[in-house]
């Protein structure tokens, strides 16, 4: 390896010493001291205690809740991703651009304005709010509404990853594969699919990892009913305004766990995706 | 038998395909001849159904193509960048076509097999079954693309620059292999090219386009010895243009002996003369208004400039063990080969494309 950078011979080594030193310690403090810190709180009273606090029904119900939201978003955004990065990527259609544009949105947007739109739109005095109501269905505070904000907040991901890669590879293999008598769905399961993969899975992987960990928009949204629209993240932030800092810990380290398994994977990921 | 009627295609403003007739006999081996742009791609796309016409008639053996899609059409298409299935192995690439018909279609696996190895064998890639794409040289990779398309046993097989991405040895290799294939296969073939020599080489018949239009259709030697349309002559490599007047059929002009050009049925007049630097040959002639301004050798080629009182310069290109000893700033009399003689009206429209001589620019 040469240093990159333009130096010249016998010029001080300090700079860049002091440089990485600098890096190191940021990286020490901000992101590692954090981690290890959860951890050591979560079982700063021992084992039986941690295992005790994940048992809680309340924080079950957490992680459960928040897997079904994940089980429900992922895949959904893994067909919007698709289907947009398809229609993008191989037509030509009056407002492409637009769309382009709108699958960026939700990136700009904080996730909060996120929430607050879909209360006022889907709450009791939301603009939809007494049609939903007179058809007894309960969007806000429940499970759809959270389900909606957390499908915002994550759309862009899958869509973003796929959508470059098919432009680069154009069309031709598709066209390659009609001019030899395959249907349309062959092409996609034998052609398109394939040469898609991996991008595909990294998208899915960025977006469970923020389907798991969003706060902002389903906080509004949810109504942080104890063991019934509590989602992990907001559950934490319950738990560590109970004063329960040793249970708001442990479910902390659920989530970390989670972001630590979510990282290997996409490292893995990112090296397949080079081959 | 191919049968392309009145094909007319735009994209947006741009008129790609202005009006294309042509035949295609079965069996034959036809090559589609033109500068880039002039709508070569797109008319093998709409014969695949990849594209589709805005007029016109396209009937092959009788049924009309263009009621039928692409997937019905049984095309061999050979893209120009070979659009192989890189995650696919050179064998599963070849049993693409078979494996995705319909089950009832669906040949047996063994056969699909079977059928997959003789390719192989007749492809000469037997070795590389396994491979994937990417670990194929352009000219393995191009000889898959064929193997893929021909698994199908196609109606028509269509080739896009076959050979354009490759080195001029491979090239030359995979002419004489296409040829040989072609003859086993017997199917009827249109392959696009930019360049003359593969053209003439390979195909039973060339078909000159320009600008949307068919200029020409022929044999090497008509399109050469008679060019149908300054376009052609002009791609033909025919640069050098001479104002002349035209009188008894023959071209006159000060300095310009053209008794070898053959005489035109046309009126007497004004007219163009085109003609191949490197068919024409010089006389000293004290009398001619040509005077030599520059020569260079390039060891085979002796290329002269000669300019005229006018100012008109024109190249010429002489063997340099034959050439007479020429000297700079001597008058010499033009005396061409062969030559092709247009009135000032012919083509307007394909006259405003001035292609540039590829065959010429090539060998310099
Ligand atoms: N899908 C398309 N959309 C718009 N213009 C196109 C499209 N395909 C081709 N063209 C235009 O049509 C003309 C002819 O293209 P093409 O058939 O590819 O020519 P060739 O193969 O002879 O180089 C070009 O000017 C090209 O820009
Ligand atoms: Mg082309």
């Amino acid at each position: 390896m040469q240093a990159v950078g333009v130096m010249a011979p016998g010029q001080s080594t300090m700079i860049p010493r002091v440089l990485i030193g600098v890096a190191v310690a940021l990286t020490l403090l901000i992101v590692v001291a954090p981690l290890v810190y959860i951890f050591s709180r979560a079982f700063a009273e021992g084992w039986q205690v941690y295992a005790a606090n994940l048992m809680h029904p309340a924080t079950v119900h957490a992680i459960w809740l928040t897997s079904v939201v994940a089980l429900i978003v992922v895949p959904l955004n893994i067909a919007f991703g698709i289907a947009a990065a398809w229609a993008v990527a191989r037509f030509r259609f009056w407002g492409r651009g637009l769309l382009v544009t709108a699958i960026e949105i939700p990136f700009s947007i904080s996730p909060i304005i996120a929430g607050i739109c879909y209360l006022l739109l889907y709450g009791r005095q939301g603009i939809l709010g007494p049609w939903l109501q007179a058809n007894d269905l309960q969007v806000m505070f429940a499970l759809p509404g959270i389900v909606l904000v957390t499908m915002f907040v994550t759309a862009p991901f899958v869509a973003r990853e796929v959508l470059p890669l098919m432009q680069a590879q154009g069309s031709e293999q598709e066209e390659a594969a009609v001019t030899l008598g395959a249907s349309g769905w062959q092409i996609f399961t034998r052609v398109t699919l394939p040469n898609i993969r991996w991008a595909l899975l990294y998208g899915a992987v960025l977006c469970t990892a923020r389907a798991v960990g969003e706060f902002g928009g389903v906080s509004v949204v949810s109504g942080n009913i104890r063991g019934q629209t509590n989602t992990l993240p907001l559950h934490v932030e319950l738990l560590f305004n109970d004063l329960n800092a040793t249970g708001a810990f442990a479910a902390a380290s659920v989530l970390t766990l989670l972001a630590l398994v979510v990282l290997v994977v996409k490292t893995v990921l990112e090296t397949r995706r080079g081959v | 038998m191919i049968s392309i009627s009145s094909m007319t295609k735009s994209f947006g403003p741009t008129a790609v395909l202005r009006g294309i007739d042509l035949n295609i006999e079965a069996g034959e081996l036809v090559a589609l001849l033109g500068p880039s742009g002039s709508g070569k791609t797109t008319l093998l796309k709409i014969i695949a159904g990849l594209e589709w016409p805005d007029a016109g008639g396209l009937v092959v053996d009788g049924k009309n193509w263009l009621a039928l899609s692409a997937q019905q059409r049984r095309i061999g298409f050979v893209f120009q960048h070979y659009a192989l299935f890189p995650h696919m192995t050179v064998r599963d690439n070849i049993a693409f076509g078979l494996s995705v018909r319909p089950r009832a279609e669906r040949p047996g696996k063994s056969v699909i097999a079977a059928k997959v190895d003789d390719l192989l064998g007749l492809l000469q890639i037997a070795h590389l079954a396994d491979r994937f794409p990417g670990q194929l040289s352009g000219g393995q990779r191009q000889r898959v693309a064929l193997g893929r398309a021909l698994a199908i046993e196609p109606a028509v097989l269509l080739l896009d620059e076959p050979f354009g991405a490759l080195d001029a040895a491979i090239r030359r290799d995979l002419r004489r292999w296409l040829r040989e294939v072609h003859q086993k296969t017997g199917s009827t073939t249109l392959f696009v090219t930019h360049d003359q020599e593969e053209a003439f080489e390979l195909a039973d018949r060339v078909v000159v386009m320009g600008e949307g239009r068919i200029e020409q259709i022929g044999s090497a030697d008509q399109i050469h010895d008679r060019p149908a349309s300054p376009f052609v002559a002009r791609f033909m490599g025919a640069v050098v243009e001479l104002p002349v007047t035209l009188r008894a059929g023959r071209a006159e002009a000060a300095g310009l002996d053209a008794r070898a050009v053959e005489r035109r049925a046309m009126a007497d007049g004004p007219a163009r003369l085109f003609l191949r630097p490197d068919a024409i040959a010089l006389e000293a002639d004290p009398a001619s208004p040509w005077r030599l301004t520059h020569k260079a050798s390039n060891g085979a080629m002796i290329r002269a400039t000669l300019q005229q009182d006018g100012g008109l310069e024109i190249p010429v290109d002489l063997p340099r063990h034959s050439a007479p000893d020429l000297s700079l700033g001597s008058a010499y009399r033009l005396r061409p080969l062969t030559g092709a003689v247009f009135s000032f009206d012919a083509a307007p429209q394909a006259d405003a494309a001035r292609p540039l001589p590829i065959l010429k620019e090539k060998r310099l």
